[in-house]
């Protein structure tokens, strides 16, 4: 599904190196995860292979199903199928979250040659993934994201990707200020969406998410590379003893 | 007062020069004569006076009014046709009773100025150029008084209780070269309500006046869309004075136009009134925008809210010139004003100048200008969910102005207005 291979990624501004070489291969059907300290560009990586502004690649290739992604504005990204759940989740004042999600689900049809969906329509399958994501009519009328806690935010992010049902999420720590309750929603969101077709990359610090969406494999970052790959018991080993272990052992 | 400068005596016999007094009986007479009284002491502004620091006053000052080419608007119908309205049309400022509806039967007191003007005594004396020249603050305003000299017509109406229909006024542009005065009187008497809507360019230069006088316990509701012709230019002044719990509400609506001025001077005369003034201004290359507004608290427990927001790219120019003054009886005043420009380039400006005057003690007041750019985050957040760029930045705009059209109470009204914006977005897209 996604293919990475010796990807090096530069910031734009500045001349400072963020990945170093990042090899990694998701199959479809399958659950990475990604774990590393801070600053090991996690985080860089989600927002290179979505198609933010400010990153510079400098070598390597990044593939949706063999289809190369890093020439490709954002949503065209999208429209192949990529998601990411932000760890930041923007607010916009002014954009209801019901006409935000209209336009997208709508985009993306058009994008893929699909027929756009009527009003009542979408009304109809909004208000279903809501529900099971205990999403109430209120938060459908914000503004996306204003006033939102922490957890609305998240599920918000999974309502998105229940209703674009894209083949590969990647989830940037998804669970940063989350409580167990509501961790337990978005997991059983995540998990609810696992199907042999789509493929994810989760990207924690804690191993605790991954109690919850169980990995198929555990890859571990830092400084810019996956320095480290195995099963679930990785993460176990790095919640016991942290990074200090594996870094010395690979350096 | 000084005497004016022979350079500013000189402009102004040029100006008047061009300018024929409608004839008309006595109590529009006597309104005329003080104001030609009151311009020949003030003179026409210069481009040093205050207020004309952002805005060049010279083609509102030309003797000619300058050229502005009628845009063909295609298959467009003009805003508010669907609405079930009292319709009052004016092409270049000339009343069309074809087009409008049968004013003698529309079971509210509507009148023409024209036809009032021949009458030795109205009513309509007691507003018409009285509200205008209490609105000669704090700075003059020159071409308001040219209006209450010169208006050739206008409407003149009288509401006791609730107009369910609103009243509209459209005004069509038709020639390259016109040069139109209308002058319109609202009275609302105690406990009533209407809703005036007014749409279209008028002509190639407008001078617009409205005075309204808003009785205790009435509530006046105000939507304009200026119309979208490109070249035309505009001077449009409402002075407003308002009663007791009385609310008055206007929303604007700007997209195009070479030059368009907006004053208005609100009076909050009695206590627990309540004036809203907002405006969305949209503009796109050779545009020039100007709002400023003037408002006076000038009794108890008082609140007034202004929100303005310009969308401005290709060199497009916005201003807004704001000021709260809370006199001394005022206390209690809520004071808010919000002046906010999104620039889409880096040749789009943006001028403004928030004021706050305060004597009482006992006041909320907040202003608040800034500009800034589409959001970045927020840009690739829409996008990265699939929306192109150019809708992604279409729906950002849109949110920018929302608040400004939260203005309008009305659903209908605001919800037309947002689709207006959305057309002029999709065309611009083509540029």
């Amino acid at each position: 599904m996604l293919e990475i291979k010796n990807l090096h990624v530069k910031l734009e501004e500045e001349d400072k190196q963020i990945l170093k070489g990042v090899n990694l291969e998701v199959p479809a059907g399958k659950v990475h995860a990604i774990m590393g300290p801070n600053g090991s560009g996690k985080s860089t990586l989600s927002y290179v292979l979505s198609g933010r502004d400010g990153y510079e690649v400098t070598e390597g290739t990044a593939t949706l199903e063999g289809e190369d992604l890093l020439d490709l504005d954002p949503e065209e990204r999208a429209a192949l199928g990529l998601f990411l759940a932000f760890q930041y989740p923007v607010e916009i004042p002014g954009v209801g979250n019901m006409t935000f999600l209209r336009t997208a689900v709508n985009a993306q049809r058009k994008a893929r040659g699909q027929e756009e969906m009527s009003a009542a329509e979408f009304l109809k399958f909004v208000r279903a993934k809501a529900k099971e994501l205990k999403i109430d009519a209120d938060m459908l009328k914000r503004p996306v994201n204003v006033g939102f806690s922490g957890g609305e935010k998240k599920r918000n992010e999974i309502l998105q990707m229940a209703m674009l049902e894209p083949k590969m999420c990647i989830l940037d720590e998804t669970d940063s200020g989350l409580d167990v309750d509501a961790m337990k929603l978005v997991a059983d969101g995540v998990n609810a969406l696992r199907d042999e077709g789509r493929a994810f990359l989760v990207i924690t610090h804690y191993q605790r998410l991954l109690d919850h969406i169980v990995p198929d494999v555990v890859h571990i970052m830092s400084d810019g590379k996956i320095i480290k790959s195995g099963g679930p018991d990785l993460a176990l080993e790095v919640e016991k003893n942290g990074y200090a272990d594996i870094l010395a052992e690979t350096a | 007062m000084a005497a004016l400068t022979q350079k500013k005596q000189d402009a102004l016999s040029a100006r008047l020069g061009g300018m024929t007094m409608p004839e008309g009986g006595a109590w529009i007479t006597e309104a005329r004569n003080d104001a030609v009284a009151r311009l020949e002491a003030m003179g026409l502004p210069g481009p040093r006076d205050e207020y004309w620091r952002f805005t060049k006053p010279d083609t509102l000052n030309a003797a000619q009014a300058p050229e502005a080419a009628v845009l063909d608007h295609g298959s467009e119908t003009p805003v508010f046709s669907a609405v079930d309205r009292i319709k009052i049309v004016f092409v270049d400022g000339v009343f069309q009773p074809d087009e409008s509806s049968d004013l003698s039967n529309s079971g509210v007191e509507i009148e023409r100025l024209a036809d009032v003007a021949r009458a030795d005594i109205h009513w309509a004396k007691d507003i018409y150029g009285k509200i205008e020249t209490l609105g000669q603050t704090p700075v003059e305003r020159p071409h308001a008084v040219l209006n209450t000299a010169y208006a050739t017509d206008g409407v003149v109406i009288r509401v006791a209780g609730k107009v369910e229909k609103p009243i509209s006024l459209y005004y069509r542009h038709e020639s390259a070269t016109s040069d139109a005065y209308l002058h319109h009187v609202v009275k609302l008497e105690e406990g009533a309500e209407m809703t005036l809507l007014e749409n279209g360019p008028a002509a190639a230069r407008f001078n617009k006046v409205m005075e309204v006088d808003v009785g205790d316990k009435a509530r006046f509701h105000h939507i304009r869309a200026q119309g979208r012709d490109h070249e035309r230019r505009a001077y449009t002044a409402m002075f407003v004075r308002q009663g007791a719990e009385s609310l008055f509400k206007s929303f604007t609506l700007t997209a195009n136009g070479r030059l368009t001025r907006n004053e208005a001077y609100i009076e909050l005369a009695g206590p627990d009134a309540s004036a809203h003034i907002a405006g969305a201004a949209l503009g796109h290359g050779d545009f020039h925008h100007d709002d400023t507004v003037f408002i006076k608290h000038d009794a108890e427990n008082c609140e007034s809210r202004q929100v303005f927001k310009k969308v401005l790219r290709k060199g497009a120019v916005g201003t807004f010139q704001g000021k709260i003054l809370v006199e001394r009886r005022a206390q209690k005043t809520d004071g808010y004003q919000k002046s906010q420009s999104l620039l889409l380039d880096d040749d789009a400006v943006f001028l403004a100048k928030p004021e706050l005057e305060i004597y009482a003690d006992d006041v909320a007041c907040s202003h608040g200008s800034t500009s800034g750019a589409i959001d970045e985050d927020m840009l690739f957040y829409l996008r990265a969910r699939g929306v192109d760029k150019d809708t992604a930045m279409d729906l950002l705009v849109l949110a920018f102005v929302a608040e400004a059209i939260m203005e309008i109470e009305d659903e209908g009204y605001a919800e037309e207005i947002s689709e207006r914006l959305e057309s002029w977005l999709l065309r611009r897209r083509q540029d």
